[in-house]
Parts: structure tokens; C-alpha cells; sequence
């Protein structure tokens, strides 16, 4: 009797520190996870906010030695990210209209959905190579096009997961009821169904910026960089991943503080996006 | 006599309104549904487009070198003789580094922020978790080349090599010098970068499973690690497996990240802790720098290559997670 009291209890035990293991375990899994983003971000503003002066916002990208700020880059990558939302948004939400409304249950749906979801984490960098095919290669020079083309490429995928999942939230009977008033469904999904997803949507192109913004490979080979201050879109232009890239691998101390001032800068804007997003999306929730 | 034909003149003139508006009505339907139809379609164009030009692009290495280009491991621009071994042994082993440390780490965290994580924090850990899919790649890159590299070379590198010095295969394995970048570093930074993905799909499947069953588990007397091994992880298996596919889709195709810190080196040694390359860093390093058509190509076949690879596994993903998604829905 006994002995089988003292083998529960070894069991017993057992059970318990085993639990007791996995879940320190656990914990110190999310406290790995939680110290690389306090580091990664404790280091980003230590070497970042070192450089950060007005220069930066008001002077071009400096030779090597000179000074200079992140004036031309900082431009570019605005000039290269509304391009490229232009280019994306429409069509992406037009293909997400047609997925949740008009082919809700076609096969064709189904098709595209899968193919975009794989497009929505295909690496970019094949998008670098297909633009460069399509566009550098053809009209034989780096353009600005060209890489916001690459970038706009990019956004169709989120916005269409993005559209598509926010209309198919709107209720149908919001729908029915338009219809029994008698508006066509091209004025129903206008009036009525856009309404109702407008925050959802709006979101969806926020993260599909978030995500162009620290893109750099699609831009190596498409947009190129440029050294100089350019509005022109048939050349080469600056954007900031690309001038951190360069920067951070060369040689040189004030090229190298750049870089970080601008990873600094990218990174508060895209996470400043991200939450940005999340705050709209947790707000207004199509009812 | 006159109030009566103007009415009745009202309603033609009514009728007629009425039709045309009605037309426009069918005109306009016809024309956005054909427009959002079309932009449909284009996601697909756009696909193929991907693949038909990469193929046309690589058409030149294809022919100069055959299915040996994938089998060969020289890479010299200046002789012209390409071969892809080295990138794709590369691209496979950081992803496999990273698999390794990667997954465990997104199931603890997973697990912690289903079931241990006080719901009031719930919120809080799990959006900076997420935060962590927002730092764009370079900035991993340029963190790793002049943050982690150096620390790893000086403080985890040197005692890995002793430690290892007297045991066979794991002395090829962890053979010096410390480079601090290489293979090695590549595959754990790709580890971090890719806990968020893995971690939210990972959650988004623990939350298919349906309470009753976990508090049955917990009624018979189950501890939490139990019902977690013996109840979740086994309904949510297909998921956690697509989880992770997507999590290897994202470190196979990651391109940034691991070009800082890979060394760019187009060769095979036993050592992990060695430069080597991967198929993305070689087309992002060499690219605007290749001269001549069959360098061009060879780098683009090195893209097709990767698309391949990176398709497969993003499907696979994609087919076993449809399948939770359909347990779920039932």
C-alpha cells in the first residue's frame, strides 16, 4: 500500500516538473523574443539619434568625408512609395471587390486567393528581377518607374487579402436591403459595402505602405540610387533602404552614422505605420 | 382633355427616363464587374508574368550549362562558368539553422501567450512580438553586421570552436576561424525574423481548437503542459506544420538580412560557421555589378530557382493551413 502511495506520488511529481519545466520554458521563449526587439530597437536609437540633426532633413547625401544628410533618399522613397500605392491600391482593390462580391464562390476566387496568398510572401526580390526584365531591361536604363512599379507589385497582395477579407465582414443583409430599394450591385458595392469596410480597407493600404517602405531588394535593380536630388521618374532614384545599404557597407565613419540615422528613420516609420494600422483596425470594426 | 394628355405625355417622358436610368444602371454593373473581373484576373497575369520572364531571362544559362548548372559549384564571372550549388546549399542550410531554432521558440512563445500570459498582458506581448515582423530586413542586416556579428566573433564563436575541437563531425561543423558573419550568423538572424510569423499562425491555430476539449483534459486532471502536448499540439498539427512552412517560405526568399551578414563567399565547406551565400544574397550582391549576358542569366536562373523552391513551400503551406481552416469551420 505503501510503496504504491509513494509510486503515485513519484508520478505525481513528475507530472509536476515537467509542467513546471515547459512552462519556464515557455516563458523564457517569449522573453528571447521580447530582448532581441528591445535590443534591436536600443541600438537603433543609440546610433540613430547620434546623427540626428537638421542636416539630415535639408542636405543632399554627402561624398565620402563630406557632410551631408538624407535629404534626396528621404524624397525618393516618398516619390517611390505614393507611385507605387497609386499603382497598387486600385488594382488590388478592384481584384478584392470582384473576390468577395461579384465571384464570391467562383472557382476563379478560390484560384486567386491561393496564388495570392502566396504572392503576399514570394520573396521580393524575384519582383526586383521580373521589373527588371520587364521594364530596365526593355527600355535599357534604371528608372524611377521601374522601381515603383516593383514596389506596387508589392502592395497588390496585401490590399487584396485586405479588401477582400473586410467586405466579406460587411452583413448581407446590409446588401439585401440596398438591393430591395433597387440599386444595382455596382451601387450597392459603391454605397454600401465600401462604406461599411472603408476602415478595414484603409488599413489594409497602410500595411501594404508599411511593407514597401523598409523594402530594398525589389529597388536595387529597378530604381537604382542616385546621388543627386532628381524629380525626374525616367532616372535612377534615391530611396532610403537602398542609401542604407550602401551607406552601412562602405568604409567610412560619417557614411556609416548615416546609415543608422536612417534606419532610425525608416524604422520609426514603419512601425509608426504598423501601429497606425492596428489602432484603425481595432477602432472601427464593420459591424 | 388637355390635363390628361399632359399626364399621359408625364409618363411617357417618365417611362422613357425610367428605361434609360435603368440601362445605365446594367451598363454600369456590366462595366465594374468586367473592371474588378479583370483585376482579378491580372493577379493571376501577374504570377505568370513572374515565372515566364525569369524563364526567358535564364534561357541563356540553361543553354550554355544545362541542368549542370545546378550541380556545379564553381561560380567565376571572369572564365564564365556559373553553377548554382553553393547559393542553394546556402540558402537551404541558414533556412534549416533557422527552422531549427526558430520553430521551438515560436511554439513556447505561443503556447505562453495562450495559456500562461495573464490575459491582461495577452495584448501587450503579443503586439510587440508582432512589432517584430515590422522591422523592415535591412535594418536586421545592418544590426547583425555591426551589433551581432562582433559579439558573436568575440564571445560565442571562440568557446563553440573549443568546445567542439576534440569531437569528430561537430569539429567540421564548428571549425574556426571566428569570422563572426557566415552561414551560421545568417541562419540566427533568419531565426528571429522569422518567430513573428510562425508565433501568429501558431496562435491562430491554438485558438481553432474547441475549449470543451481542452477543459475536458483539464477535468481529468490534466497539468497544462499536458493538455498542450496531448490535446492542442495534436488537433492543431496540420496548422503548426503550415505555420511553419510559411515561416521556411519567408527565411528561404529573405534577402537583406542575410546579404549583411553572409560573407558573399560561392563555395561549400564543412564549416557552419564559414561565409558562404545564399541564392538571394548572390542576386542582390552581384547583380547591378554582373557583366555580360550569361553572368546576367545565371543570376536570374539563381531567382528562378529560388521562386521554385520558395512556390512549393508557400503552397504547401498555404493547402495545409486551408485544411485547418476547413476542421475549424465544420
Amino acid at each position: 500500500m505503501a510503496a504504491t502511495e509513494t509510486k503515485r506520488d513519484g508520478r505525481y511529481l513528475r507530472r509536476q516538473r515537467t509542467n513546471w519545466t515547459a512552462t519556464v520554458l515557455s516563458i523564457g521563449a517569449a522573453g528571447f523574443g521580447l530582448t532581441w526587439l528591445a535590443l534591436i530597437l536600443l541600438v537603433l536609437v543609440v546610433k540613430g539619434f547620434g546623427g540626428l540633426n537638421l542636416a539630415v532633413f535639408t542636405e543632399m547625401t554627402p561624398p565620402p568625408g563630406g557632410a551631408g544628410g538624407l535629404l534626396n533618399p528621404i524624397v525618393g522613397s516618398l516619390i517611390l512609395t505614393v507611385l507605387a500605392v497609386l499603382i497598387g491600391t486600385p488594382l488590388g482593390i478592384l481584384a478584392g471587390t470582384y473576390m468577395a462580391e461579384y465571384g464570391r464562390y467562383s472557382k476563379l476566387t478560390s484560384v486567386i486567393r491561393f496564388i495570392n496568398d502566396i504572392l503576399l510572401s514570394a520573396p521580393s526580390i524575384v519582383v526586383g528581377l521580373f521589373v527588371y526584365e520587364i521594364m530596365v531591361a526593355r527600355m535599357g536604363h534604371f528608372s524611377a518607374w521601374a522601381g515603383a512599379v516593383a514596389l506596387g507589385i508589392l502592395v497588390i497582395p496585401v490590399v487584396v487579402r485586405t479588401t477582400e477579407d473586410m467586405l466579406l465582414l460587411v452583413p448581407n443583409t446590409l446588401r439585401e436591403a440596398s438591393s430591395a430599394l433597387g440599386l444595382p450591385q455596382w451601387l450597392v458595392i459603391r454605397h454600401v459595402a465600401y462604406r461599411a469596410a472603408r476602415a478595414g480597407m484603409i488599413t489594409g493600404v497602410l500595411l501594404a505602405v508599411a511593407r514597401i517602405t523598409g523594402e530594398t531588394a525589389p529597388l536595387l535593380f529597378t530604381a537604382l540610387n542616385n546621388q543627386f536630388f532628381s524629380w525626374d521618374l525616367n532616372a535612377p532614384m534615391s530611396s532610403l533602404p537602398v542609401v542604407i545599404f550602401q551607406f552601412a557597407l562602405s568604409p567610412y565613419q560619417d557614411w556609416q552614422q548615416l546609415a543608422w540615422t536612417g534606419a532610425l528613420l525608416i524604422t520609426v516609420a514603419v512601425l509608426g505605420l504598423s501601429i497606425l494600422a492596428r489602432v484603425l483596425s481595432s477602432k472601427k470594426v464593420p459591424t | 382633355m388637355q390635363e390628361e394628355t399632359a399626364t399621359i405625355d408625364t409618363l411617357i417622358r417618365d417611362e422613357a427616363q425610367r428605361a434609360r436610368i435603368l440601362r445605365g444602371f446594367e451598363i454600369g454593373d456590366r462595366t465594374f464587374r468586367l473592371l474588378t473581373q479583370t483585376a482579378a484576373i491580372a493577379v493571376l497575369v501577374i504570377l505568370a508574368g513572374v515565372i515566364f520572364s525569369l524563364i526567358y531571362g535564364s534561357m541563356p544559362t540553361w543553354r550554355a550549362f544545362g541542368l549542370g548548372f545546378l550541380t556545379s559549384e564553381s561560380w567565376n564571372p571572369v572564365t564564365e562558368k556559373f553553377g548554382a550549388l553553393p547559393a542553394i546549399y546556402g540558402t537551404l542550410l541558414t533556412s534549416i539553422i533557422a527552422m531549427l531554432i526558430g520553430v521551438p521558440i515560436s511554439l513556447g512563445i505561443a503556447i505562453f501567450l495562450t495559456e500562461i500570459c495573464p490575459e491582461k498582458l495577452r495584448r501587450t506581448i503579443g503586439i510587440a512580438i508582432e512589432l517584430l515582423a515590422g522591422i523592415p530586413s535591412i535594418i536586421y542586416g545592418i544590426w547583425g553586421l555591426f551589433v551581432f556579428a562582433p559579439f558573436f566573433q568575440t564571445y560565442v564563436q571562440p568557446p563553440l570552436i573549443d568546445i567542439f575541437a576534440n569531437i569528430p563531425v561537430l569539429n567540421q561543423l564548428f571549425a574556426g576561424p571566428p569570422y563572426g558573419i557566415g552561414l551560421l550568423t545568417a541562419g540566427l538572424i533568419l531565426a528571429i525574423m522569422v518567430l513573428p510569423f510562425i508565433t501568429s499562425i501558431t496562435r491562430e491555430v491554438f485558438d481553432t481548437v474547441p475549449p470543451v476539449l481542452k477543459e475536458a483534459a483539464y477535468g481529468i486532471g490534466c497539468t497544462r503542459w499536458e493538455v498542450m502536448r496531448r490535446v492542442v499540439i495534436p488537433y492543431t498539427r496540420v496548422g503548426i506544420i503550415g505555420g511553419v512552412m510559411l515561416g521556411l517560405g519567408r527565411a528561404l526568399g529573405e534577402t537583406m538580412a542575410v546579404t549583411f551578414v553572409i560573407g558573399n563567399a560561392h563555395r561549400i565547406v564543412p564549416s557552419i560557421m564559414a561565409p558562404g551565400t545564399t541564392i538571394s544574397a548572390s542576386i542582390a550582391n552581384e547583380f547591378t555589378e554582373a557583366v555580360g549576358e550569361l553572368y546576367t542569366s545565371s543570376l536570374v536562373a539563381l531567382g528562378l530557382i529560388l521562386f521554385f523552391i520558395t512556390f512549393i513551400v508557400l503552397a504547401a503551406a498555404r493547402l495545409m493551413l486551408m485544411r485547418i481552416e476547413k476542421k475549424a469551420g465544420v
